[in-house]
């Protein structure tokens, strides 16, 4: 007896041990920094020129310019809208593919191929995408859409994508939907196929149909993985930056309706102004925490009653 | 035994884990020892250093002294920037592009602590241009050597246009820059586009229906009758009112403050977009490109002679052959204008620190002050060059003229241009507020925002980039 519970603390101390390098990462590259940006979010810190100002504390001043001043709100709202633009028709569109793929009486052939292919945008970097789209939709009559539309009779004149708030919008959200859809095709995939066939093979003995079936008993018990693509994608919403940034060369044209925050974020980098960038990190990070929890919350609400 | 060996084999894990980790530590304080080693061995050895350190976000001045400074060997002929050797110092290039203010924030990270850098890794020459020159000659610790300590005299210096020593020349009086172009701008026209108007392409016809803003805004109506952009993009005549404005961006308290005549520019654009008569495009895409190409539907474009050689596209003589550009055809013309105005111009400086401040003094003195050098760049380049007695006598001379051109030697008009250039409005936030109006005013031509609220958008851009100014 006494010989095994020793070998139990044997063994805790190597999982201790085990566990070090990630704390240890995650403490010099995480925690500190995250504490860092908190701690530089209360001081004036910037530079004008090659000159430095401060640093020098000024408590909350930086949260009152950010709030007052500093268009959070709107911010936000460009990010959400077009995350949102993104991730509805993403869902749509993987829940319908991942339940076809899950479905083995439809027998699809080359699935294998497929599964490929929707994953393959997700391989390109947001960067090289987000230049192929600037290329392809840009305004002049020559760049490839408007040459096409124009060749085809659907424009008479090059229409110029990018100084249209809702296009410019829909293009971004467009390529979201393209990189993630077959990421989350995969996830849910997986979550179905994790549920026990006996309960497919239940509801068709008892008539239920396929569309009964999806709702009544694969959403339900999809739940839990539903929750983590949606928390995943808010806070990679939350966090969007390279495609609207390359798309529009940083500008977040038109009148600032693609600038997202981490955009914001960067044009603070501008005067390397770690006061305002820190503060404005700090909202994001409370922002990000809050949603989270929400969203966390009420999706698990029917599982604990 | 056994155990031993288990144990041995997880310590051989755990420890393959942290190793890399450790690995980068170590890393990080080898380089500052060594930084440290080599203050200690500039302070002893006064000796020159054997690599030139470059800085700068293209290659047109690594294809200057391919073509003009004959002891630079590059290693690759058609890709200078890949850098060379200048006898048997090694030449190195580090290209940053402008774009999104890459290039300066590289400098501003470099330059501060370049004094003690690694003698071969430090900065020993960087290039700048007019409008955040004063970002780096003013400073209060200078990032910059005095041009008088590197051993150029005023009278080498004699020949050079006043205001291209006005923009390098600190709070102090001290030179801290030099410069081989003069960037006198021009309106630059589209010859056939010309002929089909008005039936002739000389230069004083076409200066005839572009002498003033009124005329020139006339005459867009009458392009656009006929198909004709008046010019690429509103951004093209942006440079013409903002260099005659009359007050700097910025008052002495830190107030921005718009410029009339750039309000002007806004009015008139504004105008000429809602006729359709030019578009929108940022300048250097594809779309202001596009007027380029022949045979080009855009009449003319604003521009000093590097525009004419650097971006239009392939010299008539270039080895390059037809690049279908318009430039290749010898089709554009020159004439002054609606108001003379100038566009940029790249400046050469001494890193502080360096410690190649004779072999930067020779490149100084042989591509800025050197009349032959000068004169070369401009029969072989079509630039034109930092050198007035030179370029008065070239503008007499018929064998300078430009082929680009069709064979019009646009140097007088230069002259002429040079001559009235003044940079008493420049101020330290030239580029940042330059950039914020052409993006915030975009959208009020382009009708997504109303003027107040481009404007608005302008001032909390500009406040972002700037924390110490104020509306």
């Amino acid at each position: 007896m006494k010989t095994k519970n020793n070998k139990v603390v044997a063994y805790n101390k190597w999982g201790y041990i085990f566990l070090i390098p990630f704390f240890a990462i995650f403490t010099i590259f995480q925690l500190i920094p995250l504490f860092t940006t908190i701690y530089n979010s209360f001081f004036e810190n910037y530079r004008v020129g090659l000159e430095q100002i401060g640093p020098k504390f000024v408590g909350l001043a930086n949260y009152v310019k950010l709030i007052t001043k500093g268009h959070l709100l709107f911010y936000a709202g460009n990010t959400m809208i077009m995350w949102l633009i993104g991730f509805i028709p993403q869902i749509f569109v993987s829940l319908l593919l991942a339940a076809w793929f899950t479905d083995p009486s439809l027998r699809l052939k080359g699935q294998r191929f497929f599964k490929t292919v929707i994953y393959l945008p997700n391989l390109i970097m947001a960067a090289a995408f987000a230049m192929l789209f600037f290329t392809l939709f840009g305004g002049s009559k020559h760049a490839p859409i408007n040459a096409l539309l124009i060749s085809m009779g659907i424009l008479k004149k090059p229409f110029d994508f990018f100084a249209s708030v809702w296009a410019t919008r829909s293009l971004v959200g467009l390529m979201n939907f393209l990189m993630w859809f077959g990421n989350t095709t995969i996830l849910l995939m997986a979550g179905m196929m994790g549920i026990d066939q006996s309960l497919f093979e239940a509801a068709e003995v008892d008539g239920a149909t396929s569309t009964q079936i999806f709702f009544k008993i694969t959403l339900p018990l999809l739940r839990p993985i539903l929750v983590y693509v949606l928390i995943t994608s808010l806070i990679g919403g939350l966090q969007m930056f390279d495609v609207p940034q390359i798309l529009t060369n940083g500008s977040g044209q038109p009148v600032n309706s693609t600038m997202t925050m981490i955009m914001e974020l960067n044009k603070h980098l501008y005067s390397k102004n770690l006061g305002m960038g820190g503060a404005l990190s700090t909202v994001l990070f409370i922002i990000t925490g809050i949603l989270s929890f929400i969203v966390y919350k009420l999706t698990m609400k029917g599982q604990e009653s | 035994m056994k155990k031993g060996v288990k144990k041995a084999l997880c310590v051989a894990l755990a420890a393959g884990m942290i190793v890399p980790m450790a690995a980068c530590g170590s890393k990080g304080g080898s380089a500052e020892k060594t930084g440290g080693d080599a203050k200690t061995q500039t302070t002893k050895s006064g000796g020159e250093g054997k690599v030139l350190n470059i800085q700068c976000w293209n290659d047109e001045f690594a294809r200057r002294l391919r073509d003009h400074y004959p002891d630079f060997k590059p290693t690759d002929k058609e890709n200078p920037t890949k850098g060379g050797t200048i006898g048997d110092v090694k030449v190195k290039f580090t290209v940053t592009p402008s774009d999104n203010n890459a290039y300066q924030n590289n400098l501003d990270e470099v330059l501060p602590k370049n004094a003690d850098a690694k003698d071969d890794s430090k900065v020993d020459l960087f290039l700048i241009e007019a409008d955040y020159a004063r970002k780096y000659i003013n400073t209060k610790t200078p990032v910059t050597e005095k041009i008088a300590d590197l051993g150029i005299t005023d009278a080498d210096l004699a020949n050079q246009y006043q205001y291209t020593k006005d923009v390098v020349t600190d709070s102090k009086g001290d030179l801290r820059g030099v410069s081989w172009q003069g960037c006198p701008g021009l309106l630059i026209y589209n010859r056939s586009i010309a002929k089909a108007m008005w039936g002739d392409d000389s230069p004083e016809t076409v200066q005839q229906h572009v002498k003033d803003w009124d005329t020139f805004n006339a005459t867009a109506a009458e392009l656009k009758a006929k198909n004709y952009k008046v010019e690429a993009t509103v951004n093209d005549s942006y440079r013409v009112y903002s260099q005659n404005a009359t007050e700097p961006w910025v008052d002495k308290n830190g107030k921005i403050q718009i410029d009339d005549n750039i309000m002007k520019w806004v009015d008139d654009s504004k105008k000429l977009v809602d006729a359709g008569e030019t578009g929108t495009d940022d300048l250097w895409s594809d779309g202001w490109k596009a007027g380029f190409k022949a045979p080009g539907d855009t009449f003319c474009y604003f521009g000093p002679a590097w525009l004419i050689n650097f971006s239009m596209g392939n010299a008539p003589d270039s080895d390059k052959g037809d690049d279908g550009s318009i430039a290749y055809q010898g089709g554009w013309g020159a004439c002054e204008g609606p108001q003379s105005f100038n566009w940029g111009g790249t400046w050469i400086c001494a890193a502080k620190g360096t410690d190649n401040k004779t072999l930067i003094a020779d490149i100084m003195k042989k591509m800025t002050c050197d009349k032959d050098t000068m004169l070369d760049i401009v029969k072989k380049d079509s630039d034109f060059v930092n050198n007035q007695p030179a370029m008065e006598e070239a503008a007499k001379d018929d064998s300078y003229a430009f082929k680009v051109l069709g064979g019009q030697n646009p140097l007088p008009l230069f002259c002429e241009g040079a001559k009235k250039i003044s940079m008493k409005n420049l101020s330290d936030y030239d580029q940042g507020c330059t950039e914020s109006f052409q993006k915030a005013m975009k959208d009020y031509f382009t009708g997504n925002a109303s003027k107040d609220e481009a404007l608005n958008n302008f001032y909390s851009d500009v406040m972002k980039k700037y924390p110490n100014l104020t509306k």
